[in-house]
């Protein structure tokens, strides 16, 4: 006889409990950092005021995750659905969701002229170093020496250059006085959810955040739960974690 | 149904549009159906710059035309490029004392004026596309001098209060150049 | 809500990006996205320069690509929003204005077009027809008006924005770089004032009442898993399209009625056609017009009909053939013999009109 245990997931409010089983590959980072975002948000009780919106690519399954009014828009098209959103209706707390190829590639005019402009929302780029949906080619994140469907034999910085770095890039040009700028992990999600709360509380008050978060893809890292851990590990190391701008008096 | 076709080309800087502002708001304060299309291309200045202008009784079909009424033109560039908009109706009026060549296209008449010398020598340079808005008031006689004197209010008002000397020299370069066309209406 | 500047008709004499400016406050537009490419400025410049008055947003993007997706923002955001491109830019405004489409979202843009392919002019063209109709990866679930001067600039500026609300889908005004330089008089009016009553424009995203209490979270897409999932969808938008059609068509006939000689032209060489039928007429050749206002969807019947009467067709564009393509699926199995007059990024005259119809008529005669 299979017994079940009785117990409820532990859902956020900001979650949607219709959506069932998770979309996302075993092992995938991108459960952890949306239930890390829901939590955040229902934290700072922003669940009303909240628009999401994602990407192209396995960002795009998150577009019904979220028990907020979501869309789900065109690759690296995000970023420009959102600004456009809350310059139409102020006071909405816009999340654009998206990867490394949406954020840094096909995408990377909005991310930088969102960031001139201190666009009022917050993008979040969620960096594994690859495109995961396509079937794990190159992205602008990969590291050096490592493997894609693109760069079979590693990525040779001489022929395709060194991986972007866009949480620098970001802080280099946003606004000191409007902009919260930080890249944390999926290896601590506490301090994930620090980042988070830093983040959503300045675009409620009206300022620009971005937050790139450097995440896992084991199926096509063709990794173990081992090597996936310790490919996270060399990606802290070549991507610094640490908070790069930080609007003064924010909490 | 009375409709004049007008082709006014320069040099850019020769203030061409500005005379075909003018001629056009003078038209709409009389009364009279306009349509009005400044030539524009890549280049922000100095190519030569073409203003085709309808002035009619009742309401403008096309937009554009194939051979004009009057053509002005202010440099042998200008004379070269506005050929193709003339055939043995049209008339033109060519400023003898810019262009280095006499127009040799098929036309009624070939009009010689000298306004960028007489506006030099007696005026000033600066008002020699008005003195060519008063040739071509009197060319076309569609419009009265009244109509043009509105219209250049309009568009100057406020450079005329702030110097009224500007007004007089505006008024006598209109009249001089009415004055350099024989027969009214050619 | 915006301030509208028109109470009351007034006659002005203003540049056509003017009069698209002030047709959009009349509708009581409320945000405009835009991206600078001539020759459609003036629509941006105008509007900006009114914004004390009217007290309506505007956000300068990126390029195209940004103004198209964040015009969608503002629409979902349940503002009556727009744009304008031309060109190359109508080009790269194709990636949203495909989502608009799969997503039902009242879209509006104005196009003036310039020549092309690629930078070509800046001046003038009808060569973006097929592109504003038949754009994107889809099927062309789009309404399109094709203007012919600045009266139709005010009239169906007001109008797309109706259409896009009521029937949800992408709305264009196709003008061009003529009609947004020229400079010709004008009437402006309120819309109230013809009859005519904004639709309500309801927000998609933030709509009132508490998520899980009053309403669902509202998940909007545009991918699909299934091929059939996919169909089922664009099946319903085919029958809705169908629907809307036959409300939406619209054209406009000049001396049609007895014509021999039919021109079938859309937009500003519509109007180069009138005035070759009038001196038509009066050399004693029986020249009528057909000009489709809608070119997306097109009148089929009322054009069916009118071919039918006609001995032959004149086609002309500034284009080589982009709308007669359209029309000739249409007249499938008609046998009216046509000819074409194209000129391709070049304004067609009357007297061009007149001439190829006078050569039309003499071959006629010696047949």
């Amino acid at each position: 006889m299979i017994t079940t245990l009785d117990v409820k997931p532990d859902l956020a409010k900001a979650q949607n409990a219709d959506v069932g089983a998770s979309k996302f590959c075993p092992g995938c980072g991108h459960g952890m950092i949306l239930k890390t975002l829901a939590k955040s948000i229902d934290e700072l009780e922003l669940n009303e005021r909240a628009v999401f919106g994602c990407d192209i690519g396995c960002s795009l399954l998150s577009w019904n995750y979220m028990n907020l009014d979501s869309v789900q828009t065109h690759h690296g098209r995000t970023t420009p659905v959102i600004y456009g959103v809350t310059r139409a209706n102020p006071g909405t707390v816009g999340i654009a969701y998206m990867g490394d190829g949406g954020g840094l590639a096909i995408g990377a005019q909005h991310l930088v002229n969102a960031a001139t402009r201190s666009e009022n929302l917050l993008v979040i780029v969620a960096n594994n170093t690859n495109y995961g949906m396509t079937g794990g080619q190159m992205s602008p994140t990969t590291m050096p020496g490592q493997k894609t469907e693109t760069t079979p034999y590693g990525r040779d910085p001489e022929v395709t250059g060194r991986p972007a770095k866009a949480a620098e890039l970001v802080a280099a040009i946003a606004d000191p006085n409007k902009s919260y700028v930080a890249r944390a992990s999926v290896s601590n999600l506490r301090k994930l959810s620090t980042v988070f709360k830093k983040a959503l509380t300045n675009v409620a008050q009206g300022g620009y955040s971005f937050v790139e978060v450097l995440s896992v893809c084991p199926l096509n890292w063709r990794t173990n739960n081992e090597a996936t851990w310790d490919r996270l590990k060399t990606m802290e190391e070549c991507f610094e974690v640490k908070e790069f701008l930080v609007k003064e008096g924010l909490e | 149904m009375a409709r004049t076709k007008i082709v006014l080309a320069g040099e850019g800087g020769q203030g061409v549009q500005s005379i075909a502002k003018i001629l056009v708001e003078a038209g709409y304060e009389a009364g009279k159906e306009i349509l009005y299309i400044p030539n524009f291309g890549v280049e922000q200045r100095g190519g030569v710059s073409v203003a085709f202008c309808q002035i009619a009784d009742e309401k403008i079909g096309e937009p554009r035309f194939a051979k004009g009424d009057i053509i002005i033109a202010l440099s042998d560039r200008a004379i070269q490029r506005c050929a193709t908009y003339t055939s043995a109706d049209s008339v033109v009026v060519y400023d003898s004392s810019v262009c280095a060549t006499k127009p040799c296209v098929p036309c009624k008449d070939v009009i010689a004026v000298e306004a960028n010398k007489i506006a030099n020598e007696k005026l000033s340079a600066r008002v020699f596309n008005i003195m060519i808005l008063g040739v071509l008031l009197k060319a076309t006689n569609v419009l009265k001098l009244d109509d043009i004197k509105n219209a250049m209010e309009i568009a100057l008002g406020k450079k005329f209060d702030a110097k009224p000397e500007l007004r007089e020299l505006n008024y006598k370069a209109l009249e001089m150049g009415m004055a350099m066309i024989d027969k009214v209406g050619v | 809500m915006v301030k509208k500047l028109i109470t009351q008709d007034t006659r002005m004499f203003l540049t056509g990006n003017e009069v698209i400016a002030y047709a959009a406050n009349a509708a009581q537009a409320e945000f405009m996205y835009g991206y600078p490419i001539t020759p459609q400025n003036e629509i941006m410049h105008t509007w900006c320069k009114l914004l004390p008055k009217t007290e309506a947003g505007f956000l300068q993007t990126e390029d195209e690509i940004s103004a198209g997706f964040s015009t969608i923002g503002g629409i979902l955001a349940g503002k009556r929003a727009f744009t304008a491109t031309a060109g190359p830019g109508n080009v790269i405004m194709q990636d949203a204005q495909s989502m608009a489409e799969m997503m039902r979202i009242p879209f509006v843009c104005a196009v003036m077009q310039r020549g092309g392919p690629s930078t070509a002019t800046v001046i003038y063209a009808q060569q973006e027809t097929r592109l504003t109709c038949f754009g994107g990866n889809g099927e062309g679930f789009r309404i399109v008006y094709s203007t012919a001067g600045h009266q139709d600039l005010y009239d169906y500026m007001i109008k797309s924005f109706n259409t896009a609300w009521k029937y949800r889908f992408p709305t264009f005004m196709l003008a061009d770089g003529y009609q947004g330089k020229m400079r010709e008089p004008v009437t402006l009016y309120d819309p109230a004032s013809r009859g005519i009553t904004m639709e309500p424009t309801p927000a998609a995203l933030r709509a009132p009442g508490v998520i899980g209490v009053d309403r669902e979270a509202t998940h909007l897409r545009n991918t699909f898993n299934l091929e059939e999932e996919l169909m089922e969808r664009l099946d319903q938008y085919q029958v809705d399209y169908d629907a809307m059609s036959k409300e939406v068509e619209e054209y406009f006939e000049y001396k049609a009625d007895d014509a021999e000689v039919l021109i079938i032209a859309h937009g500003i060489v519509a109007r180069s056609a009138m005035t070759a039928v009038d001196e038509l007429r009066a050399k004693g050749i029986k020249a009528g017009l057909f000009r489709p206002i809608t070119i997306r969807p097109l009148a089929v019947e009322p054009l069916r009909n009118v071919v039918k009467r006609a001995k032959e067709i004149l086609f002309t564009e500034s284009a080589n053939g982009q709308l007669a393509q359209m029309c000739l699926e249409k007249m499938y199995g008609l046998t009216t013999p046509y000819q074409t007059l194209f000129k391709m990024g070049v304004g067609v005259t009357g007297d061009d009109i007149v001439n190829k119809v006078e050569s039309m008529v003499k071959k006629m005669a010696s047949v």
